[in-house]
């Protein structure tokens, strides 16, 4: 894969050319909107849903709240069971970590399960400079590692292609790194996955090593678990000798009993079904079954950062569901890209800035603005995190961390604003001077809005961001409190 | 299920609606005695968009809760509710109108105003202004100001118990619940309701009406492109119902979905939902 999200330019940029892919907006409401749909009608069906939610966010938050012993009981679990336990601080360690174990086998291809922890720390970038080759063997990464292209979803990160994009990338690439697509393959759905399953057959059986990550972790028994639809991540988790699982420090659940809860809430909330096909669960090593080296990672990244966050870390109970993607309204006009990162959408408009802190690059700091704050994502998250509270707590982190240096406009006029709503008085003035204005707009207008008030169309920068495509109403000519003082309440109103 | 007893406080996560609903029963009980007991004091809080926009929408609140036989009074000392810093991450700089607020406000029972989003604003964010600024009594004199703090169809269906307000509006009208109304507060279909009371009033289904209209306060300029995006498709959806007027309960909205129509030429005019609520047959 060689395209990456370093670089990328800021929320509102990346999205006007988003917004000007048709095809893409096309694929987008199409997407979203049928997996909205089935998400509404399994979940409705689930009388306790709220309960559920209640209790996937609580075990989530007392998991967190302990997390340290957790993780030293899922280590020793997991070396009583014959895994070799690394713990990696950063990307880097993480990924030098999965090439050291690759190379002691001289291996140098490894197939994938699909895996939100390994693209965040861009693993088959690094693996590739040390000439591994990692194959994505889930349908949608697969489309996005042979288009050379970038996941725009969580769940379904090819969501911004269509079938017909889909087959000519199949004709055109497969045939470089595997078993080619046949020549007469057409946009069927069942054919196109048909040809997939046949490439990747070959994968799955020439491959030594098998990366994956983990839906959760089980600490009290070391159990990892892998929540599917496809099957290959069963086939990756089954053939290969060596099996390395990337696993982010919070997919911690402490015991079995906790599971019930999330494997409840996951299918219904991410693919809208009422359980997902493939549920694979693994504790260290099967002696005769299975891989018979396995490692874990277990990954930090950023999620202490986030854990110190006292309003932000409840996004560290995220299950990568996507449920709130598929509700955004943002999202679904923008798509997954215009937020530069593999967690898109509004997780990722919390979830970046929590892991790389804020005021630190430009990119970062505009994701929490990518957001109207109109709650969809809450209502819709399994877990209750509330991505709005944490947007609006993520925006003050954005703007004190730029407090000591030259404000911009946008800070200047937010001084002025706070001032002026500091006293009833100077709010008085600033509308006797909108009055005056009004009235010369309304004069010098020739437009008026239906119903008849005078309307402004053209206003000069930064005013051009609101008329470029809307109107405006003029500022009436007396505001609603000179009218009270004049008409004493109303009372001496004229008519 | 393991659950450990209490470890749902742990993070204190956000209440859930049943809860949110069961305190706010509890509390519209006590409102509900205290207007029928005839010693209820209210205020308007006009919001300042409505205040320096539009005026009409605050007299009209005026006329309306005269007629149901409210005294409001509106304290001249009121500015804004301060959600357009809090929501830009400027919280030092909404200090002086969350300060102002409850200056201005403590002295009464009810504040009524025309906005889900500035009501929305006052019970969810005032305590978060006031927690930064580390003054303990301002934090209290919040917890006392902000849920008495109503939207205007909440104040009317919960405190005064009315669905009727005995108006009178003969146009074929169309209601975009605003984000903050519907989720933030959860209206749930108190305007609707009183929509349907009203003379002479055909109210049509908007498509996809729960979806946001774009406007987000500072997004519809930070993003303007994107807001715009949305907005086209709000405005499609309301010219798809066919409806002569499009309602709301935020102005704000209103000004973004109706700049849009306008632009297009579309034909559809935008009314704020106590506008319609203050018409009667006398004002037709």
């Amino acid at each position: 894969m060689t395209a990456t999200f370093v670089g990328m330019p800021a929320f509102p940029e990346a999205a006007r050319a988003a917004l000007a892919d048709t095809q893409l907006r096309q694929n987008l409401t199409h997407a979203t909107g049928t997996i909205r749909a089935k998400r509404a009608s399994v979940v409705g069906e689930v009388a306790e849903w709220e309960e559920l939610r209640l209790a996937g966010a609580a075990i989530k938050d007392n998991t967190l709240h302990h997390l340290d012993e957790h993780l030293l009981t899922l280590e020793a679990a997991l070396v009583e069971r014959g895994a070799v336990v690394h713990w990696a601080r950063d990307a880097d360690e993480a990924c030098r970590i999965v090439a050291e174990v690759a190379k002691s086998h001289s291996i140098d291809e490894v197939v994938k399960v699909k895996s939100m922890a390994t693209q965040e720390i861009g693993l088959n970038e690094v693996l590739a400079e040390h000439g591994i080759a990692a194959w994505e063997t889930d349908l949608a990464e697969l489309i996005v590692q042979l288009g050379d292209d970038l996941p725009s979803h969580i769940l379904v990160p090819a969501i911004h292609r269509n079938r017909a994009e889909i087959r000519e990338i199949f004709r055109d690439r497969m045939g470089e790194v595997g078993r080619p697509a046949p020549d007469d393959l057409s946009d069927e759905p069942a054919e196109l996955a048909g040809a997939a399953r046949l490439h990747l057959r070959q994968k799955f059986l020439d491959a030594k090593m098998a990366v994956s990550g983990a839906n959760f972790a089980v600490a009290e028994t070391g159990t990892l678990v892998v929540v599917e639809s496809e099957g290959n991540g069963r086939m990756c988790l089954t053939l290969p000798e060596v099996l390395v699982s990337v696993v982010g420090i919070e997919k911690l659940v402490p015991t079995w009993a906790d599971l019930d809860v999330f494997l409840q809430l996951l299918p219904r909330s991410s693919t809208g079904e009422r359980m997902n096909p493939y549920t694979s669960t693994w504790a260290g090593v099967t002696p005769g079954d299975g891989p018979q080296e396995v490692h874990v990672v277990l990954l930090d990244n950023g999620r202490t950062r986030a854990l110190a966050d006292e309003v932000g870390r409840q996004a560290l109970r995220c299950i990568r569901c996507s449920a709130c993607l598929n509700v955004c309204p943002v999202y679904e006009r923008t798509g997954g890209h215009a937020y530069g990162s593999v967690y898109p959408g509004p997780i990722g408009a919390i979830l970046n800035p929590l892991l790389k802190g804020t005021g630190v690059d430009e990119q970062t700091d505009s994701l929490p603005y990518a957001s109207t704050l109109c709650g969809a994502c809450f209502e819709a998250c399994p877990v209750r995190i509330d991505i709005p509270e944490v947007l609006v707590h993520l925006r003050s982190k954005v703007v004190d961390a730029h407090r000591d240096q030259r404000p911009k406009s946008e800070a200047l006029a937010m001084r002025a604003a706070g001032w002026a709503f500091g006293d009833a008085r100077r709010l008085d003035l600033a509308e006797k001077v909108s009055g005056v204005a009004g009235r010369v707009a309304g004069r010098l207008s020739r437009r008026s809005l239906p119903g008849g008030r005078s309307a402004v169309s053209r206003l000069p920068w930064p005013g051009s961001r609101w008329s470029d495509a809307r109107d405006l109403p003029a500022p009436p000519p007396e505001s609603f409190r000179a009218w009270w003082r004049r008409t004493r309440g109303g009372n001496e109103e004229e008519r | 299920m393991s659950l450990a007893p209490g470890s749902v406080k742990v993070m204190q996560p956000t209440p859930a609606s049943s809860q949110i609903d069961e305190w706010r029963e509890r509390s519209n009980k006590w409102a509900c005695e205290l207007w029928h007991s005839g010693r209820m004091k209210v205020a308007l809080m006009v919001t300042c968009v409505n205040d320096a926009m539009f005026p009409e929408t605050g007299k009209a609140v005026v006329r309306l809760l005269r007629r149901l036989g409210v005294d409001v009074d509106f304290p001249a000392a009121q500015t804004c509710c301060a959600q357009p810093m809090v929501n830009t991450g400027y919280l030092d700089e909404a200090v002086p109108a969350v300060r102002t607020f409850v200056d201005t406000f403590e002295p009464y029972d009810a504040v009524v105003t025309p906005s889900g989003s500035c009501a929305g604003s006052v019970r969810h964010q005032h305590a978060i202004v006031a927690r930064r600024t580390g003054d303990a009594a301002l934090a209290e004199r919040v917890a006392r100001t902000s849920p008495r703090t109503y939207e205007l169809t909440e104040f009317l269906v919960d405190v005064l118990g009315v669905e009727d307000v005995g108006a009178y509006f003969p146009h074929r009208v169309t209601y975009h619940p605003t984000c903050h109304s519907l989720r933030l507060l959860g209206v749930g279909d108190r305007p609707q309701r009183l929509l349907r009371a009203v003379r002479g009033l055909r109210l049509v289904d908007l498509p996809a009406a729960e979806e946001c209209c774009g406007f987000g306060g500072t997004f519809a300029m930070k993003n303007a492109e994107t807001s715009v995006a949305m907005g086209a498709d709000k405005a499609r959806h309301v010219r798809e119902s066919a409806a002569e007027v499009l309602v709301a309960g935020d102005n704000s909205c209103l000004m973004h979905i109706g700049g849009v129509l306008s632009r297009q030429r579309a034909g559809v005019r935008v009314m704020h939902l106590a506008e319609i609520l203050a018409r009667t047959e006398e004002d037709a």
